[in-house]
């Protein structure tokens, strides 16, 4: 799994359920993310979808994305253009969910990022760097899963199975 | 961790993938039962197609149930179900319409679910079904997909916290009471990746909604699953309802544990989780006074028939009638439920005392169908989630407690002891 990319840190705290990502009312009404993501986050900051550029990257406390499994808080998130989630912890369906549609779950230190700094992710000699270009601190993410990062690989959950033509089966690693 | 005994969780899981594993171990599993509702099910549709998906893999053991938008309330609400309807007749999937209730209840009413079995569920709370000495978990669309196209789910087996519980609990003191005194102890992420499995004297003292409304609160501690082990119990619930029994599955005494909990059943008070997360516990008692608006008795927590004869007994011992000023809505959580409610006379109770009774499933709880809480309203809820937005409404403020105190709400207009 390879990543190369650059982006604004925009914070979050911990405990960022996902009817906070985007609410069930929402939902609801439409399950096109484009137009979903115009409600981004709106319940924790109501201007923030407005100011998301695409590349900004999420950076959040612990447990990011509990609560329901709704896998749209994922797919809203990538239609927002933004391409990775950086968290102390993430609840678990969220991770999956993450994963199987090609947005980056990476497991690091957040507490020193602050809202607006540039970040680069690189992976290098087979891990994952987060650079803060503002602070200059460099911190090694925590690797996936071998069978996440397979499917990470085959950009989701629906390239791998694609690809696999059989049961999903961690051995294909 | 190769030798030593065994979890529950690393029987079933071992056993549905045909191979010794252990926890940390990634297996690709065969669940026994697939659920998906109308909330994850259309995404999952789409999913299918892009997988190349033209036939499900084994549609018997697959499972839809309509109840987040039950009924629906707008064009794209009712599209949905028809999606579903379409490809469930399409790949012959016993497809559970509006009005049957909720996925996972439906499932463990009916002997879907059995002791020993694999539960999946595009629904968080799919964690309830637990309750029956099963191995059951949350998955997403994506997922849901994959397992019907595949068949199977890749899993990693958790870890596991063992909960030992002695004595029970005191009158007044309910299973909600239990659960959010451990998801305060626990935190909303002190479980997670792990199964919680509920041990010691303290579990044959409750009841199957007793461990149903445990279960469900175990994902609001981020627990992948939450088992109760077989027992008397299990199969006093199950003999009414299917002839199948399952497989008691038990862990080994030398199991090895990631962490050990200790709860005295006898020394748990009434609880009530503060807005606006379901992990702000505090003594019922530190909330005495406070005024609500909104008393919301249903949901996969707190819409069964225990729930609802506990919370008529309540009201009447406090007068018969929902104070002036205060909607309370009450939800069954399945078809059943709402019937076993009709026949013994709680569901017309609840109604003279001034209730209004919707149709069965998720109800008001994720503000998909039903009730929306008014500008500023305090609502106490027998649900299981009370986060900013989550009734449909960011400037109310929901409080989680027991359906005894949701009722003495109810009832008085503020929150009250329970007696």
């Amino acid at each position: 799994m390879s990543a190369n990319l650059t982006g604004r840190a925009r914070r979050f705290g911990d405990n960022v359920n996902t009817d906070y990502i985007i609410t069930s009312t929402r939902k609801r009404e439409t399950l096109d993310e484009t137009e979903l993501a115009r409600y981004l986050f709106e319940t924790l900051d109501p201007a923030f979808a407005a100011s998301v550029r695409a590349g900004d990257i999420i950076v959040a406390g612990r447990n990011f994305g509990c609560g329901s499994a709704m896998e749209i808080a994922a797919t809203v998130i990538l239609a927002a253009g933004i391409k990775a989630v950086l968290a102390s912890s993430f609840s678990r369906t969220f991770y999956r969910n993450a994963v199987n549609n090609g947005l980056l779950p990476l497991v690091c230190e957040t507490s020193n990022i602050n809202e607006g700094d540039t970040l680069t992710i690189r992976s290098e000699h087979g891990a994952m760097f987060v650079r803060n270009t503002v602070s200059g601190a460099v911190t090694v993410a925590a690797p996936l899963p071998p069978v996440m990062e397979a499917i990470l690989s085959a950009g989701g959950l629906v390239g791998f199975v694609l690809h696999s033509g059989r049961p999903v089966d961690p051995s294909t690693r | 961790m190769s030798a030593g005994g065994r979890t529950i969780s690393e029987k079933i899981l071992s056993a549905k993938a045909n191979r010794d594993a252990r926890a940390g171990d990634v297996v690709t599993c065969t669940p026994d039962l697939i659920l998906g509702t109308d909330a994850s099910t259309p995404m999952a549709i789409d999913y299918f197609g892009r997988m190349g998906g033209t036939s499900v893999r084994d549609a018997s053991h697959v499972m839809f149930a309509c109840d987040h938008y039950a009924p629906p309330t707008s064009d794209r609400t009712r599209a949905f179900h028809a999606l579903m309807r379409a490809f469930a007749k399409q790949h012959g999937i016993m497809m559970h319409e509006v009005g049957d209730g909720i996925s996972f209840q439906i499932a463990t009413e009916q002997g879907r679910a059995l002791p020993g079995h694999l539960v999946i569920g595009a629904d968080s709370h799919t964690v309830t079904c637990g309750a029956l000495g099963l191995f059951a978990t949350g998955v997403g669309s994506s997922d849901l997909a994959a397992a019907l196209v595949t068949g199977t789910v890749w899993l990693r087996v958790p870890e596991t916290i063992r909960v030992t519980l002695t004595g029970a609990l005191r009158p007044g003191v309910m299973a909600k009471d239990l659960a959010l005194h451990l998801v305060g102890m626990v935190g909303a992420d002190g479980a997670n990746y792990q199964t919680l499995e509920f041990h010691g004297p303290g579990v044959r003292t409750l009841s199957l909604d007793d461990r149903l409304v445990v279960c469900n609160l175990g994902v609001e501690m981020d627990a992948k699953a939450s088992i109760f082990p077989f027992d008397a119990t299990t199969e006093e619930y199950l003999a009414p309802r299917t002839r199948e029994r399952g497989t008691s599955v038990m862990s080994d005494d030398d199991a090895a544990f990631a962490r050990e909990i200790l709860i005295d059943l006898s020394a748990v008070t009434p609880r009530i989780a503060r807005p606006h997360a379901p992990d702000n516990v505090t003594p019922l008692a530190s909330a005495i006074g406070t005024a609500v608006q909104m008393v919301f008795i249903g949901t996969c927590t707190g819409g069964r028939i225990s729930d609802l004869h506990a919370a008529l007994a309540v009201l009447e011992s406090l007068g018969g009638k929902v104070a002036p000023g205060v909607q309370l809505v009450v939800t069954p959580a399945s078809r059943e439920v709402a019937e076993r409610a009709r026949a013994d006379g709680t569901l017309d109770g609840l109604q003279r005392a001034g209730a209004i009774i919707t149709e069965t499933g998720c109800g008001a709880c994720c503000g998909t169908s039903g009730v929306i809480p008014g500008n500023g309203a305090t609502v106490v809820s027998t649900a299981n989630r009370n986060f900013k937005a989550r009734m449909g409404n960011a400037t109310a403020s929901i409080y989680l407690a027991s359906p005894a105190a949701c009722a003495a709400a109810a009832a008085t207009g503020r929150i009250v002891e329970v007696a």
